[in-house]
């Protein structure tokens, strides 16, 4: 088996969860990342200071659509406070595969766009 | 593996003059097709920076002992064979950091001048960003307006397009890419100065992809400015070159002030030294030169016709071997230069360039810095294999081989 490539990251990349839109949403962002082109909205809804729900849509590999689709089904029902506040760490150790410097913003791309929903401010997560 | 039956390999064996391809990862060999991006370096170039820096290293143009005498030597020496190679003059021939800074020697000492309120630039959508964002910002601070060219479902431009932006009279420039680097397109550039100069405007050309691959006449092209970068020509990186008309460059200030682009100092005010060294401000990349006009003298003792005819059949054996893969779409023209970029359903382009990358396959994937071109293209990012003069047809086979193998880790 494929180190990077493990049968569950190809399972979400084939099928991602909470892929599409969400209408109507209270929060959105649109992230993109400039060496590759990959391009990444998020749309949530907010119910009592928590993420209701959430749809994530756009292009990528493998590795940044896996880890959307992974950080979606956590990010459902987590307070945005504590949202806002979660480190490329918290994604990196849940997607548990070997990412090079040259894949983490593949990987870190999702983060980045569901925090800026939230937070208005769209930094790279570290 | 699918061998087209009119393919032969090409007799240009030359990959033992490149050293770093015969380096081995894992035990196994490197398979380079990133020429595109930048091209590996024969020993000759290697060799002239060793040396260069060993025994004759001085700053040029300034003092009289011999060591400056040999570096100055050396650096205008490889000018002159430089322009020859491209069929320019001396005088007009350029050294700038790379093409971008080319590009932006004109946009500033050229465009800024010369450009007004109703004026226009015309660029095409195949364009690298380098000859997109120096049109954008020179235009925005002359009031003047940027548009561009389309490009066809074949990765072609329209010449009767561009007659029809050329008839409405504004344009003051056409800046067009030789050759696509996402497409591999071969533009008719000598065509576009024709129609360009009757209708009045000017003519920059990019061809750092062309350079590389094919015989440029740079005066039977007869653009304005003809740029390209020389680490894609088995040269160093840090050196680019301009070649311009004569009076286009004398009529122009000068890009960057400083040292060595002087005729004569006064506290308030001076006057340029002559061409070419008007443009050049500054100690110049003298080992970057004299490591680039030892690429051009290993590329000519080749021969530039011979290198075109040995990536032409190389592209095609790539384009047949690639198209029988399953899921794999091509872009671009079917008449190109050695590069093809190409898409596979179910694969993003960076998972394809990861995973080849098992086998020590080099591969490019990305928007390329086109990301006008992708955007039209429909998709949001390419893989791309690109040729040196160093690729053989087992170079190939070891791609395709291993693109199998990727689609197998995807259950494709």
């Amino acid at each position: 088996m494929d180190d990077l490539y493990r049968d569950f990251i190809l399972e979400h990349y084939k099928r991602p969860k909470n892929f599409g839109e969400l209408e109507p949403h209270d929060l959105e962002a649109h992230e993109h990342n400039p060496l590759c082109g990959d391009e990444l909205g998020v749309h949530i809804r907010v119910g009592d200071g928590k993420v209701e729900d959430l749809r994530f849509h756009g292009h990528g590999c493998a590795i940044s659509q896996a880890s959307a689709s992974i950080a979606s089904e956590e990010l459902i029902g987590m307070e945005l406070d504590a949202v806002a506040s979660l480190d490329a760490d918290w994604l990196l150790d849940l997607l548990g595969i070997p990412i090079s410097a040259t894949r983490r913003k593949c990987a870190l791309l999702s983060l980045k766009a569901m925090r800026a929903a939230i937070t208005g401010e769209g930094s790279w997560p570290v | 593996m699918a061998t087209p039956a009119t393919a032969t390999e090409s007799t240009l064996d030359i990959r033992g003059d490149f050293p770093i391809l015969a380096r081995e990862i894992d035990g196994r060999p490197i398979v380079y097709l990133d020429s595109g991006a930048t091209s590996q370096k024969p020993e000759a170039v290697l060799k002239a920076l060793d040396d260069y820096y060993r025994f004759h290293n001085a700053n040029i143009h300034r003092s009289v002992y011999l060591l400056a005498q040999e570096a100055t030597e050396l650096f205008e020496g490889a000018r002159e064979r430089i322009a020859a190679f491209c069929g320019g003059e001396t005088r007009t021939t350029i050294f700038t950091r790379n093409a971008t800074e080319a590009i932006n020697l004109v946009a500033y000492a050229w465009a800024r001048r010369e450009l007004g309120r109703g004026d226009a630039v015309l660029i095409t959508e195949m364009e690298h960003h380098s000859n997109i964002v120096p049109w954008q910002l020179a235009t925005e601070d002359a009031g003047a307006s940027l548009r561009h060219l389309r490009v066809s479902d074949d990765g072609l431009l329209s010449l009767e397009e561009l007659d029809a932006e050329l008839a409405k009279g504004d344009v003051k420039l056409v800046a067009v890419a030789h050759v696509s680097n996402v497409l591999g397109t071969i533009n008719p550039v000598a065509e576009i100065v024709e129609r360009a100069h009757r209708a009045g405007a000017l003519v920059l050309v990019d061809g750092s992809q062309a350079v590389p691959q094919m015989p440029v006449d740079v005066g039977q092209i007869g653009a304005d400015f003809y740029v390209w970068t020389g680490h894609k020509a088995l040269g160093p990186t840090g050196i680019g070159v301009l070649h311009g008309r004569a009076e286009v460059l004398e009529s122009m200030r000068p890009f960057l002030g400083g040292g060595d682009m002087i005729a004569h100092v006064d506290i308030e005010r001076s006057t340029w030294n002559e061409l070419p060294w008007k443009f050049e401000a500054g100690t110049s990349m003298i080992a970057e030169a004299v490591g680039l006009g030892a690429a051009i003298d290993y590329l000519a003792a080749i021969g530039m016709e011979r290198i075109r005819a040995h990536e032409h059949a190389l592209t095609d054996y790539a384009m047949a071997g690639l198209g029988a893969v399953e899921g794999v779409k091509i872009v671009g023209p079917t008449e190109r230069a050695g590069l093809i970029s190409f898409v596979i359903d179910g694969m993003h382009p960076h998972d394809i360039a990861e995973l080849v990358n098992r086998d020590n396959v080099c591969i490019r994937a990305g928007h390329h810095c086109a990301q006008p071109l992708m955007r039209r293209l429909g998709v949001g990012a390419t893989a791309r294999a690109s040729f040196g003069p160093y690729n053989n047809q087992a170079d190939v086979d070891a791609l395709i081989g291993s693109l199998g193998r990727a689609r197998e880790v995807f259950g494709l």
